[in-house]
C-alpha cells in the first residue's frame, strides 16, 4: 500500500506543477489556449490517479455524479452567450462553494459513524472553515448571479439593522463554531453553521449596487478557492490545498485591481450599502447638445482617428458586432480605430475585451486607461458606447462627487465626444455626468445598436 | 507536526498564486476567472473518496453530489475558457 500512496502523492505533485505552468502561460494571449489546456491536463492527472486509490470500491456513485455534472458544465460552456460571461462565472463560484461546502459536511458524516474517534481538534475547525467559506462563497454567488442576470433587481437593499444583522452573525459564527468543535456528535451545530453562512453570503452580496459587481465576482471568485483549500485542510489532502490557494489568490488579486480602478478600498466596496447616500455638492449648468445619427456620420467620414470606449451598455445591446463593422468601414476610409477600456467597464474583469474579441476586434487594438489618456487630444473623436461612471470628468472636478478621485478615461478631452445612450439620465451609480453638457459632446440618443446600424447605412449609401 | 507541514504548503501556494498572476494582462481577465472556475473544480478529488469509498448513505449521497457539482466546474469551467481563448486573434499583419 505504501507504493500506493507514493505513486498518488507523486502525481498531485504533477498535477500541482501542470496547474502553476498553465497559470502562467495563461498570463500572455499567445500561449493562454495552451495554457487553459496544460491546467486541463493537470486536472485529470489528479483525477486519475485519485481513482486509482485502493480506498475506493464503487465507481457507480463516481460515474452518476460525473455524468450529471459534466454534461450540464459542458452544455452551459457550449451555449453561454459572451454577454452573459458574468452570470456564469458567478454562477460556477457558486457551485464550487457549494461542493466545497458538500465535501465539508460528508467529511463530518463520514466521522459520525465513528463516533469521532481521531478527529482532532484542527480537522474540526477546517471542516467549520470550509462550511462557512463554502456556504458565503454558495449564497453569495446566487445573489450576485441574480442581480447580473437580472432576476433580481440590481441595486443595492439596504434595510434597517443589516448591520446590527451582520454583526449578530459574525458573533454567532464564533458561538456556533466552538460549540460544533466541543461537541461534534450533536447535528444541531453542523446544521447552524451552515445556515449561518448561508444567510451571511445573502447579507453580504445583497447591500451592493451593479456598478460593484466587478469586485464581488472576483472576490466570490477567491473565495470559492480558499473553500477548497479549507476542504482540502479539513480531509488531508494537499493537492486541494495548493490548486484551492492559487484560486484564491488569483480572485484576490482581481479585487484590487478592481478595487484600484475605482480608488476604493475593498472595506469600502464590501460596506458600500451602508453608507449615506452623497448629495453632490455642485450643481452641473448647461445644456446637453443631441446629434442625430446622420449627422455624426459626416464628422465620422472627415476624422482621422477615432477611440472608442465601451461600457456595460455596449453588452446590454449587443452592440459589439455593429460596432466592428463600423470599424472596417472607418478603416477603409482611412481612419484608425482604436478601443479604450477601462478596468471595471461592464460586469466583470475583462468583460468588454471578451465581448470585442468575440466581434473579431484584434487584442492588439484595445489600450488600456492609462495608455491612451495622455494622447486623447490626438483623437478626431471619442465615440462612448453605453459606458457612464469610467468616462465621468466628475471623478476628477467635482470634489462633492460619490466617484471622486476615480480613475477614469478622459474622454472629454478628444476633438469630439459621440455619447451613445439610450436617455439622457445618470448612470448606474446615480452620480451626473457632466461630460453629457460640455462643448464639445454630443449625444446620440437611442438603442447603440440601432445608431450604430444607422451611421453604417449611411456609410453605405455614399 | 503533519499539521505544522499543511500550514507550510499554504503559505507558500499563496505566495506562488500572487506571483504568477500579477502579470495576467486585462484582456485576459475574463479567461483567468473562468479558468480558476475549473482549477477551483480540485474539490471534486476529495469528493472522489467521499463518493466512492465503503461509507454510510449520507455521506455517499453527499460526496455524489459534490461530484457533480465540483464536475461542473472542471469540464464546463475549462470548455468555457477554451472557447473563449480562441476568440482571442492578434491583428493580420497585410
Amino acid at each position: 500500500m505504501e507504493s500506493v500512496a507514493l505513486i498518488i502523492n507523486l502525481a498531485y505533485v504533477l498535477a500541482a506543477g501542470l496547474f502553476i505552468l498553465g497559470l502562467k502561460l495563461l498570463s500572455h494571449p499567445l500561449t493562454a489556449r495552451k495554457g487553459n489546456m496544460v491546467s486541463a491536463v493537470g486536472m485529470l492527472v489528479a483525477v486519475v490517479v485519485t481513482l486509482l486509490d485502493h480506498q475506493i470500491i464503487s465507481y457507480h456513485w463516481i460515474l452518476l455524479g460525473f455524468a450529471i455534472g459534466g454534461a450540464y458544465g459542458a452544455w452551459k460552456a457550449k451555449s453561454v452567450e459572451m454577454t452573459q460571461m458574468p452570470e456564469m462565472v458567478s454562477l460556477f463560484n457558486g457551485y464550487g462553494g457549494l461542493a466545497s461546502l458538500l465535501l465539508g459536511w460528508a467529511t463530518v458524516s463520514q466521522l459520525s459513524t465513528v463516533g469521532f474517534s481521531g478527529a482532532t481538534s484542527f480537522v474540526l475547525i477546517t471542516v467549520i472553515l470550509t462550511l462557512l467559506i463554502g456556504g458565503v462563497t454558495f449564497s453569495g454567488s446566487v445573489i450576485a448571479w441574480g442581480k447580473l442576470s437580472g432576476r433580481m433587481n440590481a441595486k443595492a437593499v439596504i434595510f434597517t439593522g443589516l448591520r446590527e444583522l451582520s454583526v449578530l452573525h459574525l458573533v454567532g459564527f464564533f458561538v456556533v463554531g466552538y460549540l460544533f468543535v466541543t461537541d461534534p456528535m450533536n447535528p444541531v451545530w453542523l446544521y447552524a453553521t451552515i445556515a449561518l453562512a448561508l444567510s451571511f453570503g445573502i447579507l453580504a452580496t445583497i447591500s451592493i449596487g451593479g456598478a460593484d459587481m466587478p469586485v464581488v465576482i472576483a472576490l466570490l471568485n477567491s473565495y470559492s478557492g480558499v473553500a477548497a483549500s479549507a476542504a482540502g485542510l479539513a480531509v488531508g489532502n494537499t493537492i486541494l490545498i495548493v490548486t484551492g490557494l492559487l484560486v484564491g489568490a488569483s480572485g484576490l488579486i482581481l479585487t484590487n485591481i478592481m478595487c484600484k480602478a475605482m480608488n476604493r478600498s475593498l472595506m469600502n466596496v464590501l460596506l458600500s450599502g451602508f453608507a449615506k447616500p452623497v448629495e453632490a455638492a455642485e450643481k452641473i449648468e448647461g445644456e446637453v447638445k443631441i446629434m442625430p445619427a446622420q449627422d455624426a456620420f459626416y464628422v465620422l467620414e472627415a476624422a482621422q482617428a477615432v477611440l472608442v470606449i465601451p461600457g456595460y451598455g455596449m453588452a446590454v445591446a449587443q452592440a459589439q458586432h455593429a460596432v466592428r463593422e463600423l470599424q472596417t468601414l472607418l478603416e477603409e476610409n482611412g481612419c484608425t480605430v482604436e478601443y479604450a477600456i477601462h478596468p471595471v467597464a461592464g460586469r466583470m474583469p475583462g468583460h468588454m475585451n471578451v465581448l470585442l474579441a468575440e466581434a473579431d476586434v484584434p487584442y492588439d487594438q484595445l489600450c488600456e486607461m492609462d495608455d491612451v489618456n495622455p494622447r486623447m487630444e490626438n483623437y478626431d473623436v471619442a465615440i462612448v458606447i453605453g459606458a457612464n461612471d469610467v468616462v465621468n470628468p466628475a471623478a476628477k472636478e467635482m470634489k462633492g462627487s460619490p466617484i471622486y478621485g476615480m480613475p477614469v478615461i478622459e474622454a472629454y478631452r478628444a476633438k469630439t465626444v459621440f455619447v451613445l445612450k439610450r436617455s439622457a439620465n445618470a448612470g448606474f451609480a446615480g452620480v451626473d455626468n457632466p461630460l453629457f453638457f460640455k462643448d464639445n459632446t454630443r449625444m446620440v440618443l437611442g438603442d447603440a445598436k440601432d445608431t450604430i446600424n444607422t451611421i453604417i447605412r449611411e456609410f453605405g449609401d455614399d | 507536526m503533519e499539521n505544522i507541514y499543511l500550514i507550510f504548503i499554504v503559505l507558500l501556494a499563496a505566495f506562488l498564486g500572487f506571483e504568477l498572476i500579477r502579470k495576467v494582462p486585462a484582456t485576459l481577465h475574463t479567461p483567468l476567472m473562468s479558468g480558476s472556475n475549473a482549477i477551483s473544480g480540485i474539490t471534486l478529488v476529495g469528493a472522489l473518496a467521499a463518493s466512492g469509498m465503503e461509507n454510510d448513505i449520507l455521506t455517499t449521497i453527499l460526496g455524489t453530489a459534490a461530484v457533480a457539482l465540483a464536475s461542473i466546474n472542471v469540464v464546463g469551467g475549462y470548455l468555457v475558457t477554451d472557447r473563449m481563448l480562441g476568440m482571442f486573434k492578434k491583428k493580420d499583419k497585410k
